[in-house]
């Protein structure tokens, strides 16, 4: 699937001049993110998560969804982000990576945006590099920017498929 | 009709169908190469199971093929349409073949020289066919510069394509034999280069009825369901408990027994025996010790081993591959074996066993091994790797390049193998189903791929723990038994310099903390009330501590998230009856992680393969310190117990110190010449124990359990000692327990002596190859009454049987170099004096199917290394049986 993203990107690049694209949207430590729609399957409040010991301190654990057992991530400790508060139930957005389900765990999920390819920009380039890894661009909204977020790129900390 | 044959039909029948279609692509694109070795791969199965099948018609047309479709792989030939056209053509003779081979079970009369001429012809690069006139169909036109879309597509393009595709079923019913006679194409018809293209009436493959195909996704979801279902019955189940009177009780059991019958159902539609495809083999074998003129004896172990049957799909070719490679490239001309002094009929092994939610398949030859040196020069010649990078790799690394795409060894191509289809292909096919496969090879003695594949779907029954405040489920299978560990129980964790252990009859358990392993914890559970769940793996017992023990439950399990597989602790998870999700702990993976077995990077594992031989040496040993010089060492399973003693209670008997010890005199030994009694003081001593003797041995301080490989280095003088070793990166004295034994039990052995006068003592001959064992059993088993003679080779022991010694038992270590344990206890059931003569194997594994592998090889019993109780017990219980019986 990464083989084909930068492919995809190029083709998103060129071809969205006439295109709108649906995002989701959600909000971490004040900050928008976006995730293209069609990759999330789900939306979730807060969930019972099981912690999983020895494992990479970005899992948070995981979790049942109606049978599937599905990987907890917090996104926050992936951008490098202090952990949330305690007394503050965040949510969660599910995602499908390779047939594996996933739960981003973010502050808070927004509304579901329709954006035009000509408000898309690529990061700057003096983008905290840890942040310039997992996103795709920027899209300029009118009160605040988007950041996308590429959830392969997000997922791909532990490199357990290199080995 | 046979199985075989049947299977071999609907096999080549769906590879056809595929190579239609995939011929016709790669006409579209001549440059794709996996497209083009995919065929390659295709043609060269059929051409192989044709070879197998005695089918000699269809083999050489296939064989033609693929010696064309050869050099386009190597792109030595342009893919031109009317290469295309005349590789259709032969595969629409093979499908009349078929056809007819299917009605009466034998290949039509006839040949198909002017086919085979043709592309003979096109092999060689004669493109301007001479014969091609009587090409019917659409004269191709000379073969133009490759073109992207294929022109006006000549006809035998077509007509393939309209061929329904004869058989898409892969299950097939061996009683869809009685096929309505339908009108058989005229034997000829195979002659005439286009075939008529059968209507899809008679084309159908008859044998593809009698059972439906089903998608395999559609048993997967009926899998999940089924799973949701039973762990949903869990949960009812669990509600129905905590309720004393419910009307729902009844109904819910009868729920709860169609849930279980369902799943089983269910999950036996998935299964099937590995053994299924293996079936073909033996023929294959066969057949090819024929062809080849090689001696070949083929062993199948574990056959019945269950196996999902998607993955047993996956994994058939490239077993066969490998069998195939083995009897090829493995196994050498009988009378190179014999002068290497090897019987001349070559081994193949293949072993199938579960092994801690694994699926285990060893394929092993006692062949040649793989050459270093030719693999060296065929990477180089292959521009794989150049010769300085070949200097710094190890052996290991070097013999990896085989897995390798279009590489072979074998110096020439043969019609059976060395096309560089393999283990590439092998490789590929195993991790696509999330396998391993490793190779360990020694170079004159033999090849061995274990293939390892992840259980992915089973329900398992599972013991659910805490620890740390979170649940974890271990599989059942593992555990033995479960002992409550508190400071005022019987049982209680004790430490060696802060390795915990635990006495448990009178043994040594050792003893691995869940919560320091899993850091959920500083570990500190010593001093609260836990629970030890003693598990195996192996023959390696240890203990796990865990806070609590809760149910077990029947578990799904599911493999973790891809980001979380590098943590070998879990082998999976699951949800539980509760709805929550659990991680299932790994036994194998907890014992490795906690110092044993073996070590898994690559260095080691390059190591590991020079050690092979020896590796089995690692064994527990405490260490400890007793007088001058460097730390002291002794095999922990020789040690029955530790104990602290007061040296106020330490008596003199005959000039011997002495202390009453579980209301018998043990006399304490110390290894420390000057040690003198110091009132006021208690000692830590070495408990050894034989039958209801037994000895102190008292030493200063007990330092440590450690698991190392020992390796003696002989030569030290000194009574007791058995020599040097670096155990834990330390000079260690190991010390000889024998010795120690026979200065407490000196006046023991005298009476042992006496009480054996009436009957002559037994002879017991023994067989290792290491020195230390053989010091360390002669001594013991003399002090037991056995006269012993130890010899370090198999071969030195068959000299003996020559000259004309006897024994009442033979004791033999399994891995030494040379001659094998089990190679030696076939030579000696074979036709040696000693064909009664009872052999006991010792070694340092002792799963089941070890066992299986020792009594086939003749042995008449089976103990671990290390475990001088059972050996001295079976000894007892062997020389008994055959006097019983003589």
């Amino acid at each position: 699937m990464s083989t084909n993203l930068p492919a995809k990107r190029t083709a998103g690049t060129e071809v969205a001049v006439v295109k709108n694209e649906d995002f989701v949207t959600m909000t971490i430590a004040e900050q928008v993110f976006g995730i293209p729609v069609l990759q999330v399957q789900d939306v979730l409040g807060p969930q019972r998560i099981t912690r999983i010991p020895l494992a990479p301190p970005e899992v948070a654990g995981s979790l049942n969804l109606r049978g599937r057992i599905v990987t907890a991530i917090d996104v926050r400790l992936r951008l490098g982000l202090p952990l949330r508060d305690k007394d503050k139930p965040g949510m969660s957005i599910v995602v499908d990576h390779k047939g594996e389900l996933y739960s981003l765990m973010v502050d808070s999920v927004g509304e579901v945006l329709s954006l035009t390819s000509d408000d898309f920009e690529r990061q700057p380039a003096t983008m905290d590099a840890r942040w310039r890894e997992v996103s795709t661009g920027i899209y300029r909204l009118r009160e605040n920017l988007l950041v996308v977020l590429d959830v392969s790129r997000l997922l791909n900390f532990a490199n357990t498929e290199a080995a | 009709m046979d199985d075989l044959l049947s299977e071999f039909l609907t096999e080549t029948n769906e590879n056809i169908a595929v190579l239609d279609v995939e011929l016709v692509r790669l006409e579209q694109n001549p440059n794709d190469p996996s497209l083009l070795s995919n065929i390659f791969r295709l043609v060269h199965t059929i051409k192989g199971t044709c070879g197998f099948l005695g089918l000699p018609r269809l083999e050489a047309v296939a064989h033609a093929s693929e010696n064309v479709l050869g050099r386009f792989r190597d792109g030595e030939l342009n893919v031109s349409p009317y290469a295309v056209t005349l590789i259709l053509e032969s595969l629409d003779a093979i499908k009349s073949i078929l056809l007819v081979l299917e009605k009466t079970e034998a290949e039509p009369a006839g040949n198909d020289e002017d086919l085979i001429n043709r592309l003979n012809a096109l092999a060689e690069g004669r493109e301007a066919p001479v014969a091609a006139a009587p090409v019917a169909a659409a004269p191709p036109p000379p073969p133009p510069p490759p073109e992207p879309v294929a022109p006006p597509p000549p006809a035998p393009v077509a007509s393939a394509s309209s061929v329904p595709a004869a058989s898409t079923t892969r299950e097939v019913a061996p009683v869809a034999e009685a096929a309505p006679p339908a009108p058989a194409p005229a034997p000829a018809a195979a002659q005439a280069p286009p075939p008529p293209p059968p209507s899809a009436g008679d084309g159908e493959s008859s044998l593809a009825n009698q059972t439906i195909r089903v998608n395999v996704d559609l048993l997967e979801n009926l899998m999940t369901m089924v799973s949701e279902l039973v762990l949903t019955r869990n949960q009812l189940l669990q509600i129905l408990r905590s309720q004393k009177e419910s009307e729902f009780a009844v109904p819910l059991q009868r729920l709860n027994h169609v849930t279980s019958e369902l799943q089983e159902g269910v999950m036996k539609t998935r299964m099937q025996p590995i053994g299924n495809a293996w079936a073909k083999l033996p023929r294959l074998v066969r057949d090819l010790a024929h062809e080849l003129h090689k001696k070949i004896d083929l062993q199948m172990l574990g056959a019945e081993t269950e196996l999902d049957r998607q993955v047993l799909e996956l994994i058939k070719d490239p077993l066969t591959h490998m069998v195939r490679n083995s009897a090829d490239h493995g196994l050498e001309m009988p009378a190179d074996r014999a002068a290497k002094g090897k019987s001349e009929t070559g081994r193949i092994t293949l072993n199938a066993f579960h092994e801690g939610g694994h699926i285990i398949i060893e394929i092993a030859d006692d062949g040649k091994g793989l050459a270093i040196e030719a693999i060296k020069r065929k990477i180089l010649q292959n521009g794989l790797a150049t010769e300085a990078e070949l200097a710094s790799m190890s052996d290991q690394q070097i013999q990896q390049f085989i897995f390798k795409a279009g590489f072979s060894t074998a110096a020439k191509v043969t019609s059976v193998s060395g096309r560089g289809v393999g283990m590439d292909v092998v490789k590929t096919n195993i991790e696509k189903i999330g396998g391993t496969i490793e190779l360990k090879s020694i170079e004159g003695r033999g090849t061995t791929f274990t293939i390892k594949i992840p259980l992915t779907l089973a329900i398992v029954s599972a013991l659910v723990v805490e620890c740390g405040g979170e649940r974890f489920a271990i599989p059942q299978i593992s555990v033995i038994e479960l002992v409550r560990a508190a400071q005022d129980s019987e049982h209680k964790i004790e430490r060696i310099n802060g390795t915990p252990v635990l006495r448990l009859r009178n043994r040594l358990l050792p003893l691995v903390s869940l919560e320091r392993l899993l850091k959920l914890g500083d570990g500190d559970q010593y001093n609260r009330e836990t629970f030890i769940v003693v598990a195996q793996v192996g023959n390696y017992t240890f203990g796990i501590i865990v806070d609590r023990v809760f149910d077990t439950e029947e578990i799904v399990v599911k493999p973790v998230a891809p980001i979380l597989r590098h943590i070998e602790l879990f082998s999976g998870n699951t949800i539980l009856g509760d709805g929550s999700v659990i991680m299932i702990l790994d036994p194998n993976g907890i014992a490795s992680f906690s110092g044993e077995m073996a070590v898994h990077d690559t260095a080691a594992a390059a190591a590991e393969t020079k050690q092979a031989t020896r590796q089995d040496d690692r064994m527990a040993l405490l260490l400890f310190r007793a007088g001058e010089g460097a730390p002291k060492a002794v095999p922990l399973s020789l040690v029955a117990r530790l104990e602290d003693v007061d040296l106020n209670q330490v008596e003199a008997s005959n000039g011997q110190p002495v202390v009453q010890y579980r209301g018998k005199l043990m006399p304490l030994v110390p290894i420390d010449p000057n040690w003198k009694v110091q009132r006021d003081k208690r000692q830590p001593v070495l408990v050894f124990a034989d039958g209801d003797r037994s000895m102190g041995l008292v030493v200063d301080e007990i330092i440590d359990i450690v698991e190392d490989r020992l390796q003696v280095e002989l030569g030290t003088e000194r009574a007791g000692f058995m020599g040097s070793a670096i155990i834990a990166d330390k000079a260690t004295d190991v010390i000889d327990a024998g010795f120690y034994l026979t200065q407490a039990f000196r006046d023991w052995f005298g009476n042992a002596t006496d009480r054996f006068e009436d009957e002559r003592l037994h002879k017991v001959l023994l067989v290792d190859d290491s020195p230390f064992f053989r010091n360390l059993l002669t001594p013991l088993l003399t002090v037991s009454g056995y006269d012993v003679t130890a010899v370090q080779s198999a071969d030195e022991a068959l000299g003996l049987c020559e000259s004309g010694e006897n024994f009442d038992v033979i004791v033999s270590d399994i891995e030494m170099p040379g001659m094998s344990g089990l190679e030696f206890a076939q030579a000696v059931r074979g036709n040696s004096r000693w064909q009664n003569v009872p052999l006991v194997a010792l070694s340092s594994h002792a799963t089941p199917r070890d066992l299986d592998r020792g009594r086939q090889a003749g042995f008449t019993d089976y103990v671990a290394k290390f475990d001088r109780d059972a050996l001295l017990f079976t000894l007892q219980q062997t020389i008994s049986e055959t006097k019983g019986a003589a």
